[in-house]
């Protein structure tokens, strides 16, 4: 590779100063870890690099005077559908360097979102809307298996309940926080999830990276996640959890595993993944303990046998195409919950290719899944819990309503921390103090804030998933759970209608 | 046709009337306060369903079950009759007797058939009851034009489109006399009436009157199909008569129990409850979850040997309840119970979610050598 | 066993008119017969109308902008008095749902109970349940300048009793039990924002909304409910000052405008 090549790429955003407005405080030069900006005293301007610019905006949302704009570059090549501005840019970026293309976050091509092509209902007349306001709405779910029938003997008046439940989750809303790990998010990240959970009711996930001896105290609210590199598990780890994560694949990037950079491996991070300081992380592809259904199984067990069957335990796989037989073997391997990711889930770092074109959208594996397993009477034994592009309480609704018993949250979490989506998690220089192991950068998200926008987040969503609840006339969560007859499709082939289980709007 | 027009709505729904009144000494008597009572509330109904479900009319047969059919035309009828021979011993064919009466028109072709499950099909199956559930189901979703409406035993639902005085006069319940009856008003919000859609809704012994509409519909459906219920009528009130049966013959829970399921606690009174109670109800709101009853209702369900009246949680249906001597009243409004009985002072509003469970207090020998109320087979007595 | 209903207690209908008096059997009258007879007699100035075997006929006393006195012997129907403008009602026995629904004015005396949503949106008038109320009395009840609505319930009431509330006020006077009435209704007040509940017994913190506040009532607040403590008392021969020696708690809104936070703009 020669080091002096000569690169093609034109800068992604250009950034607009007005120099009337700007007051040379640096504060720019200062917020961006991507050394775009800087002051130059002898001609009492600030430059900018615009090569380098990722688009986070965090310097135009600190601006104190509003003087910078940042926008995508206009420069286009010459009209053509197929040879798109990104298209050259991705292959001059492997011309230049020889490299796969690395992205964060979630696909952000434009396969059809289902969630918006679904509307929901409302009573009307015969039944009347409920008012979450006053009336009671009830939104607390349980995750775990659940018996085909209850036993219940009654002495002299006294219930006796003879079937023993297996453990649950209780969710007092049914959102959770998606597997995102200590790593890939920095630690104060880390506790703002976990505080926000504890506060709210409901988990987080601690991903594969392990968990700080710092958030074992909210480990009531914690699902532990077990992945292939099994980084940080051991018998404190699997001990403290509410529940327990076997993680297959995961939306962004099925059929891989993942790697942490050494130069990420921090002292801290070292001591959480126990690996040593500087190593690469490696996250096999498969579990080498896995390479089959019974295999998995046998993994589940092992987990609830060194737990004394006190845990639920959850596998995550990624939407694939054939999700409803998987989760079918899922559930008859002995998973209490099933999390599905779908093609728009988040991560730290993935191949751009296998983010954008491998997985399927969420909608259609959830549908898929809920009805293989009512089709084979089973539906019961395993909760359902859907990941992969929630963005609004309106997805949750929708979601719960094709048949989840929650969701999981990611990529929404982290904006409400502040992410700006820019997708370049993997350079570890988050401007927000997200995705990043610099204390320089992590001490900029203080997680008493964190910790209060989850929360506000999660308590501006299920007000609103009350709201609409209220207007369906329902005023218990698991009264849509499944009921698909409160959607409607919009613009959807019977194809697509079919497979989702609705109608299309007007009949 | 039978099935009337074929909307493609998810369901419909209906406001009603619902009223029930039960001798607890089983005692049996007359429909007329039923009818006077039913007819009382004619505000709440609009002409397009009325229908009864009356114990111990057939204790000739007590031991059959008595399937009250309703059919298109005579092919329907052929292929069911050859059916039902195929897996029953039938004791019994004849029509059902009514007479042409105003306000009552284009009946189907009523009849009934009073069946014992063959051995040689029924001892494979470990239980009967649900060998009989399946031939239902079997009928009613397999045979174009032919629906059973009643299925128990010692007892039978009478229903159809027009007002339930007028139904009742229809086919003759003069004449018949029972120790509970229960009685329904309908007013739908859609279709034309189907005949098969007025209320009560039965399987075996059950039988439910509902008033209200079920949000919650679409997922209890989906749930009791996981068990083998297949739900034809795109009813609420079907999706409860086999919810009942599920909960009650073939998982065993108590009466309360089943209750607590359809019309839960809220989590906060669960929370306050006491040790055992919260780990029962959180229990049955756990697993049972799919089948929690959203939605406005109030229902009338009934058995051999009890009435209930249950309100969703929150009671945003009414119901009221009254009880005089052997008599319990169950009723949507309190003035016909009132109405019918005069000397009645004992009336309650039950809370919402709280059953209401009128019982048979001694279990009475159902006397045998009852005047026969099965009249002898006449083709073509429908109109 | 055979039962006969006996349809024809009297003639139906039949209208005796004794004085300024008039007399109705209402038995197998329906609804808008029955309320035509009441409204013509009513527009003739009558002053008392006696209404006999009364059997859920809805509706009565609704249209009426008079003060003419209805004296009803049965069980009227739903919507007793809904949106009444000044007759004076009495039921000899109990009502059912929707008693003084969007009532402006004029006198309810039930002597029995009523069933759900009494005085739902009542702006006006006075109610007066001898015995308790069903779910969600009181429900949205407002007071607009002088119109000030009075809800007094002998017994006690089930669930949501005052929900919505904006004015008003509600007497709960708990009679009827043994010892402190100790009351078992949930989600009282809830999404309370403005008048006020009086209730005599106790309730726990549990069974309010979160909207509503409570205190004990002081002697300055019984001077607020006493005159309709004593009406009830006239009315349903009890003894006022009995009633008043006991306890009462007071229910009022935490804020005017409870849910001035949910929004984000
Ligand atoms: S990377 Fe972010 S902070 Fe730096 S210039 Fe671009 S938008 Fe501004
Ligand atoms: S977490 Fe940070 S780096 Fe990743 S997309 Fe969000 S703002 Fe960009």
């Amino acid at each position: 590779m020669y080091k002096d090549l000569k690169s093609y790429l034109l800068p992604q955003y250009l950034i607009e100063r007005d120099d009337y407005r700007c007051i040379r405080c640096e504060v720019c030069a200062r917020q961006c870890a991507f050394e775009v900006h800087w002051y130059d005293e002898e001609e009492d301007a600030v430059f900018a690099d615009e090569s380098k610019c990722v688009g986070c905006l965090r310097c135009a949302t600190l601006c104190p005077t509003n003087a910078l704009v940042v926008r995508p570059n206009p420069t286009q090549p010459p009209p053509n559908a197929n040879w798109t501005m990104e298209v050259l840019q991705n292959i001059y970026k492997q011309a230049e360097t020889g490299g796969v293309l690395l992205t964060g976050m979630g696909c952000d091509k434009d396969y059809p979102i289902y969630w918006d092509r679904i509307v929901l209902d409302a009573s009307q007349v015969t039944n009347p809307s409920i008012d979450p306001l006053r009336e009671p709405m009830e939104l607390r779910t349980y995750l775990g298996a659940k018996p085909d029938a209850l036993k219940v003997s009654r002495k002299g008046g006294r219930p006796d309940l003879q079937t023993k439940l297996t453990p649950q989750l209780k969710l007092e809303t049914p959102i959770m926080f998606s597997a995102i790990s200590y790593g890939a998010i920095s630690y104060n990240a880390c506790e703002s999830l976990a505080r926000a959970a504890a506060e709210v009711g409901t988990y987080y996930n601690t991903g594969e990276g392990g968990l700080h001896r710092n958030l074992y105290k909210y480990g009531a609210n914690t699902i532990c996640q077990v992945a292939s590199g099994r980084f940080g598990v051991h018998a404190d780890y699997l001990e403290v959890a509410a529940a327990l994560e076997i993680k297959i694949g995961q939306g962004a990037k099925p059929g891989i595993g993942g790697h942490l950079p050494g130069e990420k491996v921090s002292a801290e991070i070292s001591r959480t993944r126990m690996i040593p300081k500087g190593t690469d992380a490696l996250s096999p592809a498969p579990h080498h303990d896995i390479y089959s259904i019974e295999d998995l199984a046998q993994l589940i067990y092992a987990l609830k046998e060194a737990t004394h069957w006190e845990k639920p335990v959850s596998v995550k796989i990624a939407a694939v195409h054939n999700s409803a037989a998987i989760a079918s073997g899922m559930v008859r391997a002995g998973a209490d919950i099933i999390a599905l990711d779908g093609i728009r889930g988040g991560t730290g770092a993935a191949p751009t290719m296998i983010r954008d074109n491998v997985g399927i959208p969420i909608e259609l594996a959830l549908a898929a899944v809920d009805d293989r397993l009512r089709q084979e009477g089973i539906r019961n034994r395993a909760s359902i819990v859907v990941a992969g592009g929630i963005r609004s309480s309106a997805d949750v609704i929708k979601a719960i309503a094709l048949g989840a018993d929650a969701v999981y949250i990611g990529t929404a979490a982290l904006v409400a921390l502040g992410c700006h989506v820019c997708q370049k998690c993997y350079t570890g220089k988050c401007n927000w103090g997200i995705a990043t192991q610099d204390p320089y950068l992590s001490k900029r998200l203080n997680p008493d804030v964190g910790a209060r926008r989850l929360v506000n987040l999660l308590t501006a969503w299920s007000h609103e998933i009350m709201e609409m609840l209220g207007g369906m006339g329902i005023n218990a969560i698991e009264s849509l759970r499944g009921n698909r007859l409160r959607l409607r499709g919009v613009g959807l082939t019977q194809e697509e209608l079919d497979i989702l289980g609705i109608k299309h709007a007007g009949s | 046709m039978l099935r009337g027009v074929n909307f493609r709505d998810d369901k419909d729904f209906s406001g009603c009337s619902i009223f029930g009144m039960m001798n607890v000494r089983g005692e049996k008597f007359n429909g007329e306060p039923v009818i006077t009572a039913i007819a009382n509330m004619k505000e709440r109904s609009n002409g397009l369903g009325g229908g009864y479900a009356v114990y111990g009319i057939y204790p000739q047969y007590s031991e059959l079950y008595c399937f009250h059919m309703m059919y298109d035309d005579q092919k329907a009828r052929e292929e069911t009759e050859e059916f039902l021979k195929g897996v029953f011993e039938m004791e019994g064919a004849e029509v059902i007797p009514t007479r042409s009466c105003e306000g009552v028109d284009d009946p189907p072709l009523l009849w009934r058939y009073f069946l014992q499950p063959r051995e040689s099909v029924a001892c494979e199956e470990e239980d009967i009851d649900d060998f009989v559930v399946r031939a239902v189901m079997h009928i009613n979703v397999g045979i174009e034009g032919a629906f059973v409406f009643s299925s128990g035993k010692n007892m039978g639902v009478f229903k159809g489109v027009g007002f339930p005085e007028d139904i009742g006069r229809f086919y003759r319940l003069e004449e018949y006399e029972g120790y509970i009856w229960v009685a329904h008003g309908r007013f739908p919000t859609n279709t034309q009436g189907w005949w098969g859609g007025a209320h009560p809704f039965n399987i075996l012994d059950w039988s439910v009157v509902h008033n209200g509409e079920i949000s919650s519909y679409g997922i209890n459906r989906r749930y009791l199909e996981m068990f083998g219920y297949i739900c034809t009528l795109h009813t609420d009130t079907e999706v409860i008569a086999y919810a009942v049966d599920l909960l009650v013959r073939r998982h065993g829970l108590s009466i309360e129990d089943m209750a607590r399921v359809l019309a839960a606690p809220l989590w906060t009174e669960i929370d306050r409850m006491p040790a055992r109670e919260r780990e029962l109800h959180t229990a049955l709101r756990q697993t049972y979850g799919s089948l929690l009853l959203n939605g406005p209702f109030s229902v009338i369900i009934s058995n051999r040997s009890q009435m209930i009246g249950l309100t969703d949680r929150i009671r945003l249906r009414p119901l009221v309840a009254g009880r005089n001597g052997d008599f319990m009243y169950i009723s949507s409004e309190e003035a016909p119970m009132h109405l019918v009985d005069d000397t009645l002072r004992d009336t309650w509003i039950p809370q919402g979610g709280v059953p209401i469970v009128a019982e048979m207090e001694e279990t009475v020998e159902v006397p045998e050598a009852e005047e026969a109320k099965v009249l002898p087979l006449r083709h073509g007595d429908t109109a | 066993m055979r039962i006969e209903v006996d349809h024809h207690a009297g003639l139906p209908g039949v209208f005796m008119r004794v004085g300024d008096k008039v007399k109705i059997n209402a038995r197998q009258l329906h609804y808008r017969e029955l309320n035509n007879m009441i409204k013509n007699a009513a527009l003739e100035g009558t002053e008392e109308i006696v209404v006999d075997n009364v059997y859920g006929q809805r509706y009565i006393g609704s249209g009426i902008r008079r003060p003419v006195r209805i004296i009803l012997h049965g069980i009227p129907g739903n919507d007793l008095g809904a949106f009444m403008d000044g007759p004076h009602i009495v039921v000899d026995r109990n009502a059912q749902d929707g008693v003084g629904n969007t009532m402006n004015n004029g006198t309810i005396v039930v002597h029995g109970r009523a069933g759900d949503i009494v005085a739902m949106g009542m702006r006006g008038g006075k109610i007066f349940i001898r015995d308790s109320v069903g779910y969600r009395a009181a429900i949205h009840m407002k007071e607009y300048r002088k119109f000030r609505p009075v809800l007094v319930i002998g017994g006690e009431t089930q669930d949501f009793l005052g929900e919505y509330m904006a004015g008003g006020l509600v007497i709960v006077l708990g009679l009827g039990g043994r010892g402190k009435r100790r009351f078992t209704a949930r989600h009282i007040g809830t999404g309370m924002h403005g008048g006020l509940i009086f209730m005599r017994g106790e309730v726990e913190e549990h069974q309010l909304g979160k909207e509503a506040a409570v205190a004990p009532a002081d002697e300055e607040d019984k001077e607020i409910i006493r005159p309709f403590v004593e009406e009830y008392a006239a009315y349903f021969d009890k003894d006022a000052e009995r009633i008043l020696e006991g306890d009462f708690l007071k229910l009022y809104a935490k804020s005017h405008r409870p849910f001035g936070g949910l929004y984000a703009y």
